[in-house]
């Protein structure tokens, strides 16, 4: 092939200049985002320059690619690149931070590019993925364990949408933007114009978050939470809400009170419910959450599977060996529902956040969990994997499949919430949960390999989980990359492959391949 | 009164046809041959223009009209000529529409568009095929009283039990009465020696259970509300007898043999198993058992198919047929050659529009034998012939082509018996054949 195509104008059919010069736009206003950690930097005293030098470089890159076209026209073509581009050229501007801070204060394992990256890209895509090692402040500054919580916070709700809100040259194209961004098949336009949705979304997350923000704080004043201060009462919705599942301290949520525990359940079901429910509940029609029949299989399974692992930790059943600093669960049906509830809400809405080590869980209780990974928050929350919605129209097709078995003349249109979906999209939906199992299992086997090659023993059951909780943005798998140990073992060709799971995991997997096949590029 | 009639079609002409006698008549259309037939066939008069436009209206002379119904075949120049006719006189309006979302805009915004009153044609066919399917061997069914009082017409099947019995064997009935026989195209007004033969059609007016239990006696083994009914063709008149099924809980099946339609149907119907197919496809009744259906619902596009569907549906073992036929004079046919029940829209409409003409004690009407003879319902008034006298002695006031079918008071059912005294307030239905139906009327 010719190699000077990229650079003709006339063979290439996709404007990469515009998007470029949109992906710079989007960084130049992210570089906004450093000022928060910035101020916890001069209030505490530490990391200050690392800040300062991480929000220069924002602004100089995000200038640079703006130059690149200084008028960009955006089209449906351009839009796919610019999303994927975004979320590629976000991580590796929110690495910078990791690898200063690492480089040159710690020493710690951050200093790698490979592990900052993947820092970095955990926290955008709300993977709840880490390689940091030692979690403390003693290690990291206080300024650097917040940064890591916004990264979280920014890519839960989507910097795209962020970026429709606030970007008038986004309102045209922002429709399809946000449709390439946004979890599950297909975008509600909640108000006529799109920056109007984009806008109601954020403001409904942003207001959860500071909901959660005061009720965590109320408990630590009340003296229910005693280690829940401004700094973890802040900390921790930023992470809740976007279903990312970071923790500045080290044992996730178990280093928290019960009441702490339960207060965080129902946010985290909220973070993987669909914003657009919460909208018809504020503007007067609150039926509609509980009519809505993805919320209806939504709550299901969380219930369905909660009593079963409660049923299981009650009974005593449920545990390999009891951790020494935890009473056991046998008999104790407070603890048994709340670990129950918490481990389970967590994973299927793929949160991450622990409240206990449920590597120490029986085999039966960790394969429910990993079932969980592929189930999913709801289409347009803030959660990852396949989502409910497409589990749903799957059974429901599959359903119609048997009874056009025995009827062949049947037609018979498979319905959500009583509206009829086009055969269309029912395919889409096909589409995306076999490329995504395709995806999955390809994975397993390259990550298994590649952990071979460098001598680094990996079980089968290990390897599945590390693919399933990066490519479904979950966070903690099991064994050795287990909730309170980290993904710092695997090799760095490994990281850089999750890298790529967890990017085209949030983006769901077919905005970056499209990217991949000639047609697109051409006519 | 003055009424104005748009349109001149089958409609049209059968509202103006029995409107003629009492009314000053005024017809407008579009085409000319059809105003120059009418006004030689009936006495009124007959302009041709557009009844949506001013000028024709004001040719009516619209100012002085009482009466304004719209009923061509175009449910949009029914709601215009009637918004038109509202804008420049305030006389009462009807209009005739198909498609149900006019009717529920109307029903929802309590009187849309400058329309007083909206008949929809759709509906009322539909709404009589789902009581037809509720009695066995019934051919028409209609009630009175607020759904207290059934009309039913029979055919009286070969082999029934009732068939050779004397109308005084017949009647085990208390709350039932036997008001007409139709035999070879004529009425006879039953008395209790007269005997029912097969194949007579048999008018009965009674109470809602005494009907139900008589057609059991006519047809037995025919009841049940868990029925199995197959719609062939997804016509409007189709897709609204479905939706009527699934609000009384039944799943029927719907053949449509179009593609598109079949999945437009299937998106709207969601309580219907919509099947794509043709309905004369030997192979696919047979796998899909449609022979084992309790009923068959014929509404297809023509009428050559409808009755060409339930003949074959027939053969292959369906214990009833009920056929839509758009052709008025067909609807005989059909049920000579041995579909079970033949509906025709037009009757339904003309049936409801005419109910509005006749004076206001008039509360419901029903065609019988497609004109022949009508089922009205009367409310008793102080000047009524029939008022605080025993219904013997006020019989014999009234033409002899009058039956005394059932009356309520105060809301409950009362058998009328030759010595039974009427009082101001009872609701009667009376059968009666047109011929002494002005008199009646006038008398009543």
């Amino acid at each position: 092939m010719n190699g000077n195509w990229l650079w003709d104008r006339d063979r290439l059919r996709v404007d990469w200049r515009a998007s470029v010069g949109l992906v710079g736009t989007v960084v130049k206003y992210l570089s906004g985002a450093f000022l928060v950690p910035l101020a916890v930097a001069l209030y505490y005293g530490e990391d200050v320059p690392t800040f300062v030098v991480s929000a220069l470089l924002a602004i100089v890159v995000g200038v640079a690619l703006e130059r690149v076209d200084p008028d960009p026209d955006l089209g449906a073509r351009e839009g796919f690149l610019m999303v994927a581009l975004t979320w590629l050229v976000v991580a590796l501007v929110g690495m910078m931070p990791y690898l200063i801070a690492g480089a040159v204060g710690t020493e710690s394992a951050l200093a790698q590019p490979e592990n900052a990256l993947f820092e970095s890209m955990s926290g955008f895509t709300t993977t709840g993925a880490t390689v940091m090692g030692e979690i403390s402040f003693d290690r990291h500054s206080h300024a650097l364990l917040l940064w890591r919580q916004l990264t979280q916070w920014l890519g839960g709700m989507g910097i795209i949408v962020l970026a429709v809100a606030i970007l008038p040259e986004l309102s045209v194209g922002g429709a399809q933007l946000m449709d390439a961004e946004a979890p599950g098949p297909g975008i509600q336009k909640l108000t006529p114009r799109i920056a109007e949705t984009a806008r109601v979304l954020w403001i409904a997350y942003l207001g959860f978050t500071l909901l959660e923000m005061a009720l965590l704080y109320g408990l630590h004043l009340v003296g229910l939470a005693p280690n829940m201060g401004l700094y973890n009462a802040v900390a921790h919705p930023l992470t809740t809400m976007p279903t990312g599942g970071f923790s500045p301290e080290a044992r996730s949520i178990e280093a928290f009170s019960g009441a702490v525990q339960w207060v965080i359940i129902p946010f985290m079901v909220a973070a993987g419910t669909n914003f657009a429910l919460f909208w018809h509940c504020a503007t007067g029609d609150p039926k509609r959450l509980l009519r809505d029949t993805e919320f209806q299989a939504f709550t299901g399974i969380i219930g369905v599977l909660t009593a079963v692992v409660a049923g299981h930790l009650f009974l005593g059943l449920g545990l390999q060996a009891i951790p020494a600093d935890l009473s056991p669960f046998g008999g104790d049906i407070e603890g048994s529902i709340r670990h129950a509830a918490f481990q389970v809400v967590s994973i299927v809405t793929t949160t991450g956040y622990a409240n206990m080590d449920f590597n120490t869980w029986s085999a039966p209780t960790k394969y429910i969990l990993l079932f969980g990974m592929f189930v999913g928050g709801s289409a347009g929350s803030t959660g990852g994997a396949i989502k409910i919605v497409r589990w749903v129209v799957i059974l429901k097709s599959l359903r119609r499949e048997l009874f056009t078995t025995i009827h062949p003349e049947a037609v018979s249109p498979v319905r959500l919430g009583g509206r009829p979906l086009e055969e269309r999209a029912i395919r889409g939906i096909y589409a995306f949960t076999l490329l995504y199992l395709v995806f999955f299992f390809v994975s397993v086997v390259l990550v298994v390999a590649d952990a071979w090659r460098v001598g680094h023993f990996l079980s089968a059951f290990e390897a599945m989980s590390a693919v399933a909780a990066t490519l479904g943005n979950v966070g903690p798998g099991f064994g050795q990359l287990g909730p309170m140990n980290s993904y710092l073992a695997f090799p760095a060709t490994s990281k850089l492959f999750m890298v790529f799971l967890m990017w085209i995991g949030r983006l769901e997997i077919l905005p970056v391949l499209v990217l991949l096949t000639p047609a697109y590029w051409r006519t | 009164m003055r009424v104005i009639i748009i349109g001149a079609g089958q409609v049209g002409s059968s509202i103006a046809a029995s409107l003629a006698d009492a009314h000053e008549v005024i017809v407008v259309d579009t085409d000319r041959e059809r105003v120059d037939s009418l006004t030689y066939s009936l006495d009124v008069l007959a302009i041709e223009g557009d009844g949506t436009s001013l000028s024709t209206l004001r040719e009516a002379d619209i100012e002085t009209a009482d009466l304004f119904i719209a009923s061509t075949d175009n449910d949009e120049t029914n709601i215009v000529a009637c918004a038109t006719a509202t804008a420049v006189s305030d006389q009462f309006t009807i209009a005739r529409v198909k498609q149900t979302n006019y009717l529920e805009t109307w029903n929802h915004t309590g009187g849309a568009f400058g329309v007083d009153f909206m008949v929809c044609t759709n509906l009322l066919t539909a709404e009589t095929v789902v009581r037809i399917i509720g009695l066995p061997a019934a051919q028409d069914v209609d009630v009175f009283a607020d759904g207290r009082i059934f009309m039913a017409e029979f055919r009286v099947p070969n082999g029934s039990p009732v068939a050779g019995q004397t109308v005084a064997s017949a009647d085990n009935f208390v709350e039932l009465t036997f008001a007409a026989i139709l035999r070879d195209g004529s009425i006879i007004i039953p008395e209790g020696e007269t005997v029912i033969e097969a194949e007579d059609d048999l008018v009965v007016i009674g109470s809602s259970e005494s009907t139900h239990a008589f057609a059991g006696d006519l047809a037995p083994g025919h009841t049940g509300d868990r029925q199995d009914i197959v719609i062939v063709g997804g016509s409007q008149m189709g897709v609204q007898t479905a939706r009527l099924l699934e609000d009384r809980g039944l799943r029927p099946r719907l053949i449509e043999h179009d593609h598109e339609r079949a999945r437009e149907l299937a998106e709207e119907l969601a309580g219907t198993t919509v099947m794509e197919s043709d309905a004369t496809d030997r192979e696919f009744l047979d796998r899909e058992h449609v022979g084992d259906a309790d009923v068959v619902i014929a509404a297809l596009d023509s009428d050559e198919k409808n009755l060409l569907a339930s003949l074959l549906a027939e053969r292959i073992g369906v214990d009833r047929t009920i056929a839509v036929v758009e052709t008025t004079e067909y609807t005989g046919l059909f049920e000579a050659v041995g579909v079970g029940a033949a509906v025709n829209p037009r009757d339904a409409t003309a049936e409801e529009i005419i109910r509005f003409t006749h004076d206001t004690d008039t509360e419901k009407v029903a065609l019988i034998e497609h004109g022949h003879a009508e089922v009205l319902e009367i409310k008793v008034d102080p000047d009524s012939i029939l008022e605080g006298r025993p219904i013997s002695e006020s019989m014999a006031d009234l033409p002899a082509q009058v039956v005394v079918g059932a009356v309520t008071r105060n809301g409950s059912i009362i058998t009328p018996r030759g010595d039974t005294v009427l009082e101001t307030g009872d609701h009667v239905v009376l059968f009666a054949e047109t011929a002494v139906i002005d008199t009646v009327a006038r008398l009543v």
